[in-house]
């Protein structure tokens, strides 16, 4: 057992039923106090390996350590307790659309310590202003625009100071300026707090921005990871192809299909 | 061949809805179980009363009136052919009483707040919202479903009774305003037919468990949504089909059970 | 709309629905119609009771003065045993009679007393001696049959025993 590792998968395996394996023994070490970027093209698994962190799902085979811990989704007590050191932002938000903005980060105060309304007043405006949104207070998420709910999403993410927080998808579909602002907050909070940030994205230049230590996926695998300059600079094809871009390579262009002469009914 | 076909795909549908009942039987307990802890937050029942209940009254106090009309208007042209008028207010407070106040007002319910029930809980589950609220280790059932349920059986009960009040009203205006049906009649012979406890007490008790199967309906099918719009408006209609069912069926057990013939 | 708001509506809501129940219950129902106050009890035992039912009013001169409480079937007597509550300050001599009488042709049936002429009055578990037992169809039907099959029909039977 790593002890630098606030987070480790031990051989993990997973699947949602025996034909759909989406995990296959997948083992990562996530060091505390760093950024750490999960990447990956879509379906490889990425979202599912956050929920597996966060207790949602149970891994198959495997087991999943946080501070040392197994993580056992069976274990009420325990997950509740994982579940408040730990703060996941979902990919759009995923706020209480009949609630303000300040009630949504709010929200975490008031369920789970028993902080008088001024102080969870002046912890709730500490969190906005972190991320730069303290003069929407009062406003609906359905108000915001989508780079905003997740900035909000992401004070409410951080409202009881989490150790570790995930970051599912931050960067897509925001614009550049959008871009740089999220880059930066989660850089800048993780320094400033001294937690681990895992951020799950396939932005691959964002993410090496600001990135300690890299984790590339492909089809529920672990295909390479490094420093961001070591993964730049890897020889592994899948590891290219996707650091690249490049159209076509171990992931095919073509769907399978029958041969295309076949398709149209011309016979060789 | 179709017919070789037919036996396991019937078997497999039924192993589904046994499996579909199971799931359902432990979300219920599971509700049950986070009813008692909602007791506790006082404020969020309160809010769902409003939606609810309040949101309820008009269409409630509208059908009411109107189908009181509609039950002195024909309870008079039954009963006048037995020279029997002076009893129409018994016959529109024992109909509204014993049986539509109850069984009316619960479709109405299922239409109105079960579909907006199960609508909001689909939707909150396609905006991950509940998921959200659970990696915040803060379990949806409580927070959000067990308020809901909780306002549901107390907001059943008091729209069925005001369903009912506001029916009898509604017979008096046409029976005795319009019609010209003696008041006193109208009546004494009301209050000498209806029975506070078995008639009144049960339809009291019908409402309260239709509330309970309305409401767990709508939480249920809201809660289990496919989280597309697609899934969620096949939620709601489910939602209306199952709960008017429900309610029907539970009031032939029910009236068996309470109306049976006196001994 | 603020918290006060939404407690106040809710408020509303809850109380207009205890009124309409409380309407229902009170000027629908026989709610007003029950005996407050208090009451003594007296029996009388009926050859047959017909349709009475516990709770049927006991009435004198048309007038309710009390229900019906307890039916019960005497195993000894194989009569049919009822107690019934009467309001304290309605006082009948003890000779008074019991009989089982239906209102209108085919309504609810109750007990109607009429009341003798003795000095002394009935008390707190009293037995009322006389009593004439419901009326019942079939018994009807075959005195109309057996009056007409005989020729004058005589005097009227004597009430049933």
């Amino acid at each position: 057992m790593n002890k630098d590792a606030l987070v480790q998968l031990d051989h993990v395996t997973f699947g949602y039923d025996r034909r759909r394996v989406v995990l296959h023994d997948i083992a990562m070490a996530f060091p505390r106090g760093k950024v750490i970027a999960i990447m990956g093209g879509s379906g490889c698994g990425k979202t599912t390996l956050l929920r597996l962190i966060g207790g949602m799902l149970t891994p198959t085979k495997g087991r999943i350590m946080f501070d040392g811990e197994h993580v056992n989704p069976r274990d009420r007590e325990a997950l509740f307790r994982l579940r408040r050191r730990v703060g996941l932002l979902f990919q759009f938000g995923a706020l209480f659309t009949d609630l303000t903005v300040f009630d949504n980060v709010a929200f975490p105060l008031r369920e789970h310590t028993e902080l008088p309304p001024l102080m969870v007043r002046d912890l709730v405006l500490m969190k906005l202003n972190a991320v730069g949104l303290r003069g929407v207070a009062q406003l609906k998420p359905a108000d915001l625009s989508g780079g905003m709910a997740r900035r909000v999403a992401l004070a409410r993410a951080m409202a009881l100071d989490p150790e570790l927080i995930m970051y599912d998808e931050p960067f897509a579909g925001l614009d550049p300026i959008s871009l740089g602002v999220a880059a930066n907050l989660i850089r800048e909070l993780n320094d400033a707090t001294g937690g681990t940030s895992l951020v799950v994205s396939h932005d691959v230049r964002e993410c090496f921005k600001i990135s300690d230590y890299v984790y590339v996926m492909s089809a529920g695998r672990v295909v390479g990871h490094g420093t961001p300059a070591e993964v730049e600079a890897s020889e592994d094809p899948e590891v290219r192809q996707f650091i690249r871009g490049e159209p076509d390579g171990p992931v095919k262009f073509h769907y399978p299909a029958k041969p295309f002469v076949q398709d149209l009914g011309l016979s060789a | 061949m179709k017919q070789l076909d037919l036996l396991p795909r019937l078997g497999i549908r039924a192993l589904d809805v046994l499996r579909g009942m199971g799931h359902a039987t432990f979300f219920v307990i599971d509700l049950m179980r986070n009813s008692l802890s909602a007791i506790t937050r006082p404020f969020l029942t309160i809010a769902q009363i409003h939606a609810i209940g309040n949101r309820s009254l008009v269409i409630i106090l509208a059908s009411g009136l109107a189908v009181g009309f509609v039950l002195a208007l024909q309870g008079y042209y039954t009963l006048s052919r037995y020279g029997a008028t002076a009893s129409l207010g018994l016959v529109v407070a024992l109909s509204l009483v014993r049986e539509l106040g109850p069984v009316v007002t619960a479709l109405l319910f299922a239409g109105r707040a079960g579909t907006s029930l199960t609508a909001e809980i689909g939707l909150m589950k396609a905006g991950e919202q509940l998921a959200a609220m659970e990696m915040m280790a803060v379990d949806p059932k409580a927070r959000v479903l067990a308020p809901r349920l909780l306002a549901g059986i107390i907001s059943m009960p008091l729209l069925a009774a005001m369903f009912s009040a506001v029916g009898i009203l509604g017979g008096y205006v046409v029976g005795v305003l319009m019609i010209g049906i003696d008041p006193g009649a109208f009546w004494s012979q009301m209050q000498n037919g209806v029975d506070a406890f078995d008639d009144i007490g049960n339809g009291i008790v019908k409402s309260f468990v239709f509330g309970v199967a309305c409401t767990v309906v709508a939480l249920y099918q809201g809660f289990e949504a496919t989280a597309t719009p697609e899934g969620v408006a096949e939620a709601t209609t489910r939602t209306v089909v199952i709960s008017s069912l429900l309610v029907l069926s539970l009031d032939f057990v029910l009236t068996a059970l309470m109306f049976s013939a006196p001994g | 709309m603020g918290r006060k708001g939404v407690e106040t509506l809710v408020g509303l809501f809850v109380l207009l629905g205890i009124l309409a129940i409380l309407f229902l219950a009170l000027r629908a129902a026989n709610l007003g119609n029950f005996v407050v106050g208090k009451t003594y009890e007296v029996t009388a035992s009926f050859d047959n009771i017909g349709g009475l039912k516990v709770r049927s009013p006991v009435k004198s001169a048309g007038v309710t003065v009390g229900r019906v409480k307890s039916i019960v079937l005497d195993t000894k007597t194989y009569q049919g045993a009822v107690t019934m509550e009467l309001e304290q300050n309605m006082l009948f001599p003890s000779d008074t009679s019991a009989k089982i009488l239906t209102s209108g042709l085919l309504g609810d049936q109750f007990i109607g007393l009429v009341p003798g002429g003795s000095d002394k009055n009935l008390e707190a578990g009293s037995v009322i001696k006389l009593t004439q037992s419901a009326v019942l169809l079939e018994n009807l039907i075959g005195q109309f049959l057996y009056n007409k099959a005989a020729d004058p029909p005589e005097t009227a039977p004597a009430p049933g025993k």
